[in-house]
């Protein structure tokens, strides 16, 4: 085996920051303390915390501006994607890294779809109708996220409880908190998609990481050809497979 | 000012199933053919890295850009139609090939019924068994003479398939055997002939062995790789007129394809036209293309797009139901569906595009619709087309649609979800139509496309009755748990994909004042403009329409051929 690289710790952080191990601070997630090769036993803070997750920066931001967004999606995204005990959930799979590539890119800003006036709001049924790039929308998701925790727990969306997370939440799904442009229905839909999207798309993108979103699922990636599994009547195990090669 | 180009004899408007089917069968006969396509040139070397769920099948990296032209909706004329703006309920296709090269391949025929739909419900119901506002009318051809064009189109495309059991049905010799019996499609079988049905293989283009066609086309089989619709097929084993008709019109050295051009309008005077008006995207220039024959050909919507703006043809208005051009748009009333969960694994990530079973016994008038509220039916089908993991998340009822309990059910139930649907037939009303929006512009400042459309009650008891059929199979096969769609229908919605099987508005007919078409897909108003494409039905029955829609492209080939000998209407 050739050596590993070094890969710091969150505990490694913690001493030399002086901040106890196993501390939770403020109940939520600490961002930006680790690295992406975390060592696996040391993902948690705290095994009694709801969301104790970590999120590193090493994978930089391409969209995100700050910390502050970044460990708001990614507790948005993981309380969608929870870790249990099936697998890892959207922060381990590194979904707020592939949200950041995508708001980056095409996606986020609405290259491919129409965005000519004049806009008005119509029915559900008629689907998107904002003048607002998904990048603006997931911006003002993430600021209004927050504002609803403090207004409903004088906290920032990530130092509230996972319960209380999910309260507001559903609230977004059920369109009753206000947005500028877009409604929150909307906002909760397109950050849903991306969640299981980042999940499970082929890792070249920067989720799916390691491939567990399809290993979970027992789904092979890319593979060339299922002319001997298609009329097996046993279930076919297939070691998965990315498109760019891991 | 536009550069005139020297004239040809066929210019096509669009290069996809339709513009490559026309391109081979007039080139091979010696004349030459222009074909305009709005999108790049494609080549099955581009479908070697396309295993890519996020690319292809979420940001439809092979469909038209929605930024320059999409079309406006609302569900009636007191409703403000806003754009399309992003994918949804149906996806077109760009790029040489078309939605060709993306499509499924699963390819039926449609039923004698189908063309004669007036004259039969009449015959067997009578008149009052038409409800008001429904604009039943028939095609002004018959299964009888469009049979030998269905058989060009299989023998091309080199169909895998069995014969239909249903008594009454039309026989198909395909010219390839059907794709493999699954545990899934075995389960299906058992359990529909339990039931008293006649189940069978869904007709595939999807190769099922390597495969030479009439025009010494040689082609590989199907891997069933899981990665079909929405991708390119990486062993050309789909059909698509990438690997059939386009390199046969090639090889004449009749045919030249000019990609990136988009045409914005048909030239004509004194009601015949004279060429295309187009523009090069890569340098904004204009150019008109003379033709002694223009077809259209640039899928359904486009199709009416390019009449309207054209104007060519009269427009329909939907007060008084007269005029043609946007008449009779129909869609497919596909949500009558039951999920099943079962205790055990299927391989269910392995599939291709066309593999299935399906009955036919509620489709079409194989029924009796005496005592029922709708009329036509649907097509029940279990496929099994590679199941991938962004798309497929399905949970038993009660569960929510996030969080630790969805992620459990959906990751556990990866591989133990089987869904049935009915594919039912979409049939036209009055108010159901196609028109330009009076406010939306395309790139080219050219009016966008309006839809009005909304599901009737024909719809909504058509998918409750089909729903339930679907549930009672689902449970017949023994799934431990079942949840049904079609009981709650509402409005139509046009953010979830349904299907691309949009047809209508410029419909044949044996009747100029209903129909913009006579049976050789000719304009009545025009008759160097020929519109092949399923524009061209009168309504939309229980199956997928390409075989049809090429079944027509052959039909309209020999029409083109007639006409430039003759001259003059052909009928
Ligand atoms: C995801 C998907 C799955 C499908 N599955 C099935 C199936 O299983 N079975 C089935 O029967 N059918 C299926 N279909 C439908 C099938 O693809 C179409 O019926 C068929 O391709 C229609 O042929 P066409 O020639 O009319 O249009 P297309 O094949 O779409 O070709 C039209 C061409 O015209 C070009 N064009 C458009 N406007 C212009 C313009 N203004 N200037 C220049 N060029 C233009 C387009 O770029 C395109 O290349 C599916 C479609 C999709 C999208
Ligand atoms: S499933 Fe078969 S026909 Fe479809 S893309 Fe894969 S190999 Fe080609």
């Amino acid at each position: 085996m050739t050596e590993k690289p070094k890969n710091y710790s969150r505990r490694d952080f913690l001493k030399t920051t002086g901040i106890a191990t196993g501390a939770l601070i403020g109940g939520g997630l600490i961002g930006g303390l680790v690295g992406l090769n975390v060592d696996k036993d040391d993902q948690h803070v705290s095994d009694t915390g709801n969301t104790n997750h970590e999120m590193g920066t090493n994978g930089g931001f391409q969209f995100f501006q700050n910390q502050r967004e970044f460990n708001v999606i990614s507790n948005a995204t993981e309380r969608i994607f929870p870790k249990d005990d099936i697998g890892p959930g959207a922060i381990d799979l590194g979904v707020p890294y592939f949200i950041d590539r995508q708001l980056a890119g095409q996606y986020g800003s609405n290259t491919k779809e129409y965005m000519q006036g004049p806009f008005a709001v119509g029915a559900k049924t008629q689907g998107y109708q904002s003048r607002l790039t998904r990048a603006s929308i997931f911006r003002q998701g993430i600021a209004v996220l927050d504002e609803e925790a403090n207004k409903r727990f004088e906290k920032g969306f990530s130092s509230i409880e996972a319960e209380q997370m999910d309260e507001i939440l559903t609230a977004f799904q059920n369109d009753e908190i206000p947005m500028t442009g877009v409604t929150s229905a909307f906002f909760f839909r397109l950050l849903r998609t991306a969640t299981l999207e980042g999940a499970y798309a082929d890792p070249m993108y920067g989720g799916n990481r390691n491939m567990d979103g399809w290993k979970m699922k027992e789904f092979p990636g890319h593979q060339m050809s299922y002319i001997n599994v298609i009329d097996k009547e046993k279930f076919q195990k297939i070691a998965p497979q990315p498109l760019g090669g891991m | 000012m536009a550069t005139k180009l020297p004239k040809t004899d066929i210019v096509l408007v669009g290069v996809g199933w339709v513009g490559g089917i026309i391109a081979a069968e007039l080139t091979k006969k010696g004349y030459k053919v222009v074909g305009i396509e709005r999108g790049k040139e494609r080549s099955t070397e581009d479908y070697f890295m396309a295993h890519d769920e996020l690319r292809y099948a979420d940001r439809k990296e092979m469909m038209q850009d929605l930024s320059k032209e999409t079309l406006t909706f609302r569900h009636n004329t007191t409703q403000r139609a806003l754009p399309y703006r992003e994918w949804g309920s149906f996806l077109i296709g760009e790029g040489t090939g078309g939605s060709g090269e993306h499509w499924n391949g699963q390819t039926f025929r449609f039923l004698p019924y189908d063309f004669e739909i007036y004259s039969e419900t009449v015959k067997r119901y009578g008149k009052g068994k038409i409800p008001k506002g429904m604009m039943l009318q028939d095609w002004g051809i018959t299964y009888k003479e469009l049979e030998p064009y269905f058989d060009k189109f299989d023998a091309m495309t080199g169909i895998g398939g069995e014969p239909n059991p249903l008594p009454g049905s039309p026989q198909v010799k395909y010219p390839n055997p059907p794709m493999l019996e699954t545990p899934v499609t075995a389960l299906f079988k058992s359990a529909t002939k339990d039931l008293g049905y006649h189940p069978y293989h869904m007709p595939s283009n999807n190769l099922t062995q390597p495969y030479t066609n009439p025009d010494g086309i040689a082609r590989s089989a199907c891997q069933y790789c899981g990665f079909c619709e929405r991708f390119g097929c990486e062993y050309g084993a789909k059909a698509s007129p990438v690997v059939t008709v386009l390199p046969v019109a090639k090889e004449t050295g009749n045919f030249e394809v000019r990609p990136h051009c988009v045409v914005r309008k048909v030239l004509h005077t004194n009601g015949k036209a004279t060429g295309v008006l187009y523009v090069d995207t890569r340098t904004g220039e204009e150019f008109i293309q003379e033709a002694d024959v223009v077809v259209v050909s640039a899928y359904q919507m486009n199709n009416i797009k390019l009449l309207l703006n054209s104007q060519l043809g009269r427009p329909y208005d939907p007060v008084t139901g007269t005029g043609v051009i946007g008449r009779n748009y129909a869609y497919q009333t596909y949500l009558g569906t039951a999920v099943g969960f079962f205790d055990k694994d299927f391989n269910m990530y392995a599939g291709a595009g066309a593999l299935g079973a399906q009955i036919d016994d509620f489709n079409g008038d194989f029924f009796d619709h005496t005592d029922l509220d709708f009329l036509h039916g649907a097509t029940i089908h279990i496929t099994q087309l590679g199941d991938r993991p962004i798309a497929n998340n399905h949970v038993p009822p009660n569960v929510p649609s996030w969080g630790k309990e969805f992620k459990d059910a959906s990751v556990q139930n990866a591989n133990r979800a089987l869904i049935i649907k009915a594919q039912g037939a979409s049939l036209p009303w009055q108010d159901n139509y196609i028109d330009q929006d009076p406010t939306y512009k395309d790139a080219f400042g050219d009016p966008l496309l309006r839809m009005t459309f909304n599901w009737k009650d024909q719809d909504r008891q058509l998918m409750k009755f089909m729903g339930e059929k679907c549930a009672e199979i689902m449970k017949q096969m023994g799934a431990k748990e079942v949840k049904m769609t079609g009981d709650e229908i509402g409005d139509y919605d046009i953010r979830n994909y349904q299907s691309t099987h949009n047809t209508g508005g410029v419909i044949m007919g044996a009747d100029p004042e209903t129909s913009a078409l006579n049976s050789y897909l000719q304009m009545w108003d025009c008759e160097n403009v020929f519109v092949p494409g399923a524009s061209a039905f009168a309504q939309n029955s229980g199956y997928n329409p390409t075989n049809t829609v090429g079944a027509l492209a052959y039909r309209a080939a020999e029409g083109i051929e007639k006409y430039l000998k003759t001259g003059g209407s052909l009928v």
